[in-house]
């Protein structure tokens, strides 16, 4: 075993099953259910915000969700495998082309808001309906001077 | 009698606590040793016992080095230290050719590290004795990351024109010997061999360390101590 994979091993445990976690991506909005202590008492608390950033793998893997609080944009940083992590859900998935979304910061009222992901359309070769959104119409015209 | 032993650093990585707090550890590949020598005070002068640590291919090694640890029945070893004992009652514990893996450690709480820490190369004051240079500005030409004046005119107050010996200057950094001391054990696992301390510790990951009991506490970690026991 290779120094790699004997911290692998060692971390292995801790580790969240896959089958627990949903499958997300950056772009998405998330609830994120933090457990919070407060002296003897847990209780749950939801952080409901755009996933703007994943960082690192495995163990180390972090999510930065941002939302926006009394006007005031707040992100929070997430260690996706800590045990004060109760629970991920998905809420909306977004489309976006960029891995991190930082540009987020700097928008303001509207434009803050990402289109939704709707699966396949990006892919239609044929499309008989009118286009749902501005670039799958492109892409089809495109498609068809091609032709 | 505190328990020793060499160990290889793996790297780092964090672990998670049950109440969900997020710590930095250390993954330490320590032992099993093989006592390849026992120094008593009548024969050598003084009481110590030497560890070998990880096997390595005879091809690799000296004649020397395999002669000494076929005498503890033991293949050529890559890491030989010894440490001090306090007597020879001490020394009588250890036997030739024992072998002490990290279940040595079972209750034990703070560890103190040895290692060799990773080579700077020859390295200016400000990095090496964190002295504060001088001015960005106001009139400083080419000196901004020097250490000043070194010495002054002879005094009668014993500061003469020569330097203070032990003077911090500009030089070689790291690749020496230091010991981190109390790092609480977080974890350990007898069936790898693997000992998890809090926080970092001497060295380039695949380096020898040198863990031995905490040989002294601050307060804080002796009232835990005292706590927990």
């Amino acid at each position: 075993m290779n120094r790699q994979q004997v911290i692998e091993s060692v971390v292995e445990h801790q580790l969240k099953d896959e089958k627990d976690m949903p499958y997300f991506s950056v772009g998405d909005t998330l609830n994120v259910h933090v457990r919070i202590i407060e002296g003897t008492k847990e209780r749950i608390q939801v952080y409901q915000g755009v996933l703007i950033s994943m960082n690192s793998r495995g163990i180390n893997r972090t999510i930065t969700v941002r939302r926006i609080v009394a006007n005031e944009g707040v992100e929070r940083v997430f260690p996706v495998h800590s045990p004060r992590i109760a629970q991920i859900e998905v809420v909306r998935r977004g489309d976006v082309r960029r891995s991190k979304l930082y540009y987020l910061r700097d928008r303001v009222g509207k434009s803050r808001r990402l289109r939704d992901q709707r699966r396949g359309l990006k892919h239609a070769t044929v499309s008989t309906e009118p286009a749902k959104s501005s670039s799958a119409a492109k892409k089809n015209a495109a498609e068809a001077t091609g032709e | 009698m505190s328990a020793a032993l060499l160990g290889r650093k793996v790297g780092m990585t964090r672990f998670f606590t049950e109440d969900g707090r997020n710590m930095p550890v250390t993954v330490i590949e320590a032992g099993p040793c093989i006592v390849t020598q026992v120094k008593t005070t009548e024969r050598d002068g003084y009481s110590a016992v030497q560890l070998g640590f990880s096997e390595r291919r005879a091809q690799r090694s000296t004649m020397p080095v395999i002669g000494h640890d076929a005498k503890a029945g033991s293949g050529p070893l890559h890491w030989h230290r010894e440490y001090r004992l306090d007597s020879d009652d001490d020394a009588q514990q250890f036997e030739l050719g024992q072998s002490i893996d990290v279940s040595a450690f079972e209750d034990v709480k703070y560890v103190d590290v040895v290692g060799r820490s990773k080579g700077k190369g020859f390295q200016g004051v400000m990095k090496r004795h964190n002295f504060r240079g001088k001015e960005a500005s106001h009139g400083v030409q080419r000196s901004h990351r020097t250490s000043g004046s070194i010495s002054g005119h002879g005094t009668n107050l014993g500061t003469g024109p020569k330097l203070k010996k032990g003077k911090r200057m500009a030089g070689h950094m790291g690749d020496a010997r230091v010991s981190e001391r109390s790092l609480e054990i977080v974890k350990i696992d007898p069936v790898q061999n693997l000992l998890l301390v809090k926080g970092p510790v001497p060295g380039a990951n695949g380096g020898l360390l040198f863990v031995q009991e905490a040989v002294r506490l601050n307060r804080r970690k002796q009232a835990l101590l005292k706590a927990g026991s």
